[in-house]
């Protein structure tokens, strides 16, 4: 509660408690609590529609929808589940995520404390123009460029690193979960790039300079000061590229083979996920299908809200122990 | 802020110039092949669905607009499954769809009751041939029957010097490399029809459908474009796409086996011999055809895709009946169905077609 | 770290400046890691695109054009995706900013604040084909509305909030503590504080986020599909009847098996990306020549 102090014409100090809220911070806070309900409502209602779509293609569901791997919704005995498409999604969502978050986070650091000040701003737009690139754009040079150009590496990768599961199988590919993982990481970088420029920006000249006071070099200096105090805007941004690389529909349409096999051989020719799925099943899905395709968009929604809320968990663990420690 | 003040005035001026400096009048070659048909009409209607016919619906747009300028039609070519569902949700006026109104899931009921009064019908009017491309340098010609196709595609075959290749190709040299398959990777009627054929025709082991059967493995690509460029960059590559793709990518076309035991290179004649000998199973106005796959009409090319216009016989709003079935009637008249030819579809066969006219009469 | 006492200064020792210089040299490799796909991809967009970057292509449609033909041009979707970004924004960017406001500022820790908190999170991974459903059932059908730019506005927007509130969550929650508590002790009220001292120290960061959702929702072509419909022809009115959109146009154009409608396809890419960048611009421009720190304050 704010304690107004108020200097009379004598220069004695009155206090006045301030316990009555002005008019224009009633009607603010009302504004913003406004807000917030809003979006609760949209999210409910979104809610309440993709159930109410869902379940009666649920319901005719032969086949356990969490674990079946094929999907057909409109075979004569439907049988459908999201076991291949969520595992899709995963996969390719964290290989993007952890091929993505490294350069963006260099990339942020060049920006923020290493490139010459007048070109830093120049830079910043320069990654800022790999957001504006369409996402349908990003499929089709993925599916007309990538696709051909990535079987070479891939076959390198497969000769000299298959002992590693990911990298193991007989058949290597162009359209594989590997070339649209790099697509995806390629589209959610300047999502974490920008975020995290924007937060380590901000950190406090006084630290920076205390700590090169103390003669730390500049990495030392990043190390010490820049990156603590970034970490949870840089995991936020890193959610959010997360939640934009899960949700992800045309770009990985255009390249994903739509298989519906549980593989870790990211160079073979297999791969889909939840979003693709939709986007291909959509054009032509009767009433069922379209609601056993709605019934997976609902998984995904889950799936989204279960790594954010281990992101926020691991953000405010981290927050607790910092505190505690210093 | 006298800068804002500037901001903002070059924001208007900069948007009213946006707004009055476009045009929708676009003249091009071709615009003098238009029959004026009763132009006085207004209005607009929504279409939705097959994608395969979205280039014979442009075409047709193209000379029903130019002729009847007050018309306005938005066809919008989201694929078949979607355009009967927007049919049934009343949100278009008619729909393109690869495949009739599906009994077993209901669809010809959900259709009445959107008809209201009406019957809902289907009216074919584009046969769109499917083409199976490959890419074999200096193979042409490469002829295959139904069982060899479906050696390949259900992943058996795997090399192009197979025995059974060899020997339906006496004296052409094949090279020993892998064949890639590849099909839809997306539901589509294109899907829905190869399959069908393979079915009819050889011992394809799967249920036909829109969605290619995951067993059969191969290689997937997204839509018809999808797999040209997929094919057109991949040496020893085979792939099914519609005849208008194949032609406008150059690809290399084969000859498939039909029932008659012939080799039938793909045309809009040898197209429209099949559907010439398919049996109609609808009733009254409603001409759901039911194709042979396995027909022996001589010179009949078998792997066939026939579109359907779905829309109300009676029961749409007096407006749109109007508008409706004055484009329907365009697009079956003389010079509707000859633009097809050049755009790599198959007109209808004549009989057909005075059959689709009397129901295109009945719409009110 | 034992700090040297200051009798003079020693140079740094060389284990310390190799790591220093190896992460210079990372640090640098990054950068360029990012902008080799960058390059691939503008290249690629703009040597398919220049075919048809003519003045026809901007100030016609495609009306009356066939299926082989070349000429037409994507003026109508341009019109059409300007209006549905710009109505967007307006929905999404005060929705947006005053949930951040009211996460950061007024509801901290609260309930409320943990729930929304929650679905916000929920909404970030909302597939964007979704969005479009959602609005196509509810709008659309249930409503009864016609295919409009607003109705694609509407389905944009349950992509584009999200976005808003939690880059501006960040942006609000790194702003110091002592600029706020300084306003208060002034006697200043708590929301003249937020307007006239948080939101113009966050603004560049805000800008970013915004600008971030901008891109995102102005490449949509899902939720188009479901709303805006599909037209040809130039409609000005987003209140009305079916509209284009680039993304929706560029999707088409670039499926149709002719080699006419593939380099329109191009173009309209191209066109998207500009738009986007220009709308970036302007806004980062504003940005810096608002912002607390250039006013010297």
């Amino acid at each position: 509660m704010a304690i107004l102090v108020k200097s009379t014409a004598g220069g004695q100090a009155v206090r006045r408690p301030a316990f009555r809220r002005g008019n224009g911070d009633r009607v603010f806070r009302l504004l913003a609590t406004a807000a917030g309900i809003t979006l609760l409502a949209i999210m409910a209602a979104i809610a309440v529609f993709l159930v109410a779509e869902a379940i009666p293609a649920l319901r005719a569901n032969t086949a356990n929808f969490l674990t079946e791997l094929t999907w057909q919704p409109n075979a004569a005995e439907p049988v459908f589940g999201i076991g291949a498409l969520a595992f899709g999604t995963l996969l390719s969502s964290f290989l993007a995520l952890v091929m993505a978050t490294p350069v963006a986070v260099g990339v942020a650091l060049f920006i923020s404390h290493y490139a010459p000040r007048r070109l830093a701003v120049v830079l910043g737009y320069v990654v800022d123009l790999l957001a504006a690139v369409p996402s349908v754009v990003y499929g089709l040079w993925g599916a007309t460029f990538l696709v051909p150009f990535i079987v070479e590496p891939s076959r390198f990768l497969n000769r000299y690193l298959g002992w590693i599961p990911l990298f193991g199988g007989d058949t290597v590919v162009g359209r594989s979960m590997f070339t649209a993982s790099i697509v995806l990481a390629i589209m959610i970088l300047p999502i974490i790039a920008a975020i995290s420029r924007e937060v380590f920006l901000q950190v406090p000249r006084a630290h920076e300079e205390a700590a090169l006071a103390l003669g730390a070099t500049r990495w030392e200096m990043i190390k010490m000061v820049v990156l603590p105090f970034g970490r949870p805007g840089v995991i936020s941004a890193a959610m959010l590229g997360l939640g934009r690389a899960m949700g992800e529909t045309i770009a990985v349409a255009l390249i994903f083979p739509a298989t519906f096999t549980v593989s870790f051989q990211i160079l073979g020719p297999t791969g889909n996920s939840i979003a693709a799925n939709i986007a291909n099943g959509f054009g032509e899905a009767t009433d069922l299908g379209r609601g056993a395709l709605i019934a997976s968009g609902l998984v995904l929604f889950l799936i989204t809200l279960a790594v954010n809320m281990a992101a926020r968990l691991i953000v405010a663990r981290r927050a607790a122990y910092a505190r505690a420690v210093a | 802020m006298k800068h804002a003040g500037r901001l903002t005035v070059a924001a208007i001026a900069g948007a009213l110039m946006l707004a009055s400096c476009g045009t929708d009048a676009n003249t091009t070659s071709g615009a003098g092949t238009i029959t004026p048909t009763g132009g006085g009409l207004t209005g607009t209607i929504n279409a939705a669905g097959s994608s395969a016919q979205a280039n014979a619906i442009a075409e047709w747009k193209k000379s029903f607009q130019a002729a009847n300028p007050g018309v306005e039609i938005n066809y919008q070519p989201s694929g078949s499954g979607a355009g009967i569902q927007a049919f049934i949700q009343g949100t278009v006026a008619f729909a393109g769809s690869d495949s009739a109104l599906n009994d077993e899931k209901g669809e010809p009921a959900q259709a009445d009751a959107r008809c209201k009064t009406g019957k809902a019908i289907n009216l074919p009017m584009v046969i769109g041939p499917v083409a199976v491309i490959y890419n074999l340098p200096g193979v042409d010609g490469l002829r295959l029957s139904p069982a060899t196709l479906a050696g390949i595609f259900n992943s058996e075959i795997t090399k192009w010097d197979a025995p059974e290749i060899k020997a339906e190709n006496p004296g052409v040299s094949l090279p020993s490399i892998p064949i890639q398959a590849f099909h839809r990777s997306d539901e589509s009627g294109t899907s829905d029809n190869f399959t069908k054929f393979l079915k009819a025709t050889s011992d394809w082991p799967y249920e036909p459908g829109k969605a290619w059967p995951p067993e059969a493995k191969g290689q997937g690509a997204k839509g018809s474009d999808g797999i040209t460029a997929a094919v057109k960059n991949t040496e020893g590559a085979i792939g099914y796409v519609e005849l208008s793709y194949a032609e406008n990518a150059g690809l290399q076309k084969a000859a498939i086996k039909n029932g008659a035991g012939e080799f039938v290179e793909l045309t809009p004649e040898s197209a429209g011999k099949t559907v010439e000998a398919a049996e109609i199973t609808g009733t009254g106005n409603d001409l759901k055809l039911k194709i042979d796959y396995a027909t022996d009409a001589p010179g009949a090319y078998p792997i066939v895709l026939v579109t359907y216009e779905i829309t109300c016989e009676k029961g749409l709003p007096a407006e749109e009946a109007r508008l409706v079935k004055a484009f329907l009637e365009h697009t079956a008249s003389d010079q509707g169905q000859q633009v097809l030819r050049d755009l790599g579809y198959a007109p209808l066969p004549a009989g057909l077609l005075e059959k689709v006219r009397t129901a295109i009469a009945s719409i009110s | 770290m034992s700090a040297p006492m200051p009798t003079g200064l020693r140079p740094v020792p060389a284990v310390r400046r190799a790591k220093d210089r190896f992460v210079q040299a990372l640090v640098c490799l990054a950068f360029v890691l990012a902008i080799i796909p960058l390059l691939a991809v503008l290249w690629m967009v703009v040597r398919n695109g220049l075919a048809r970057f003519d003045l026809e292509f901007f100030t016609h449609s495609m009306r009356g054009i066939g299926a082989r033909d070349a000429g037409g041009g994507a003026y109508h979707a341009i019109v059409g995706t300007l209006e549905q970004v710009l109505l967007t924004s307006l929905i999404s960017v005060p929705i947006g900013l005053f949930t951040a406001i009211y996460l950061v500022e007024y509801g901290a820790g609260g309930r409320l604040a943990r729930i929304v908190g929650f679905f916000v999170d929920v909404m970030t991974g909302i597939p964007s084909v979704v969005a479009g459903l959602f609005i196509l059932a509810f709008w659309i059908l249930a409503l009864g509305m016609p295919f409009s730019g607003f109705a694609g506005a509407l389905a944009l927007s349950i992509l584009m909030i999200p976005v808003v509130v939690r880059s501006s969550e960040e942006m609000l929650r790194l702003v110091p503590r002592d600029l706020r508590e300084a306003a208060y002790a002034l006697g200043v009220p708590k929301w003249r504080t937020i307007v006239r001292v948080v939101l113009p120290t966050a603004l560049p960061g805000l800008v970013t986020g915004v600008m971030l959702a901008v891109a995102r929702v102005a490449g949509e072509t899902a939720p188009l599909l479901l709303t805006v419909f599909f037209t040809d022809s130039i409609n000005h009115d987003p209140f009305h009847g079916p509209q284009m959109g680039l993304p929706l146009f560029v999707f088409d154009q670039a499926g149709r098996p002719s080699d006419t409608a593939i380099d329109r396809a191009w173009t309209g890419a191209l066109t998207l990306i500009l738009i986007v960048m220009l709308l970036n611009l302007v806004a980062r421009a504003i940005a810096w020549w608002r912002s607390p720190a250039k006013r010297g304050s």
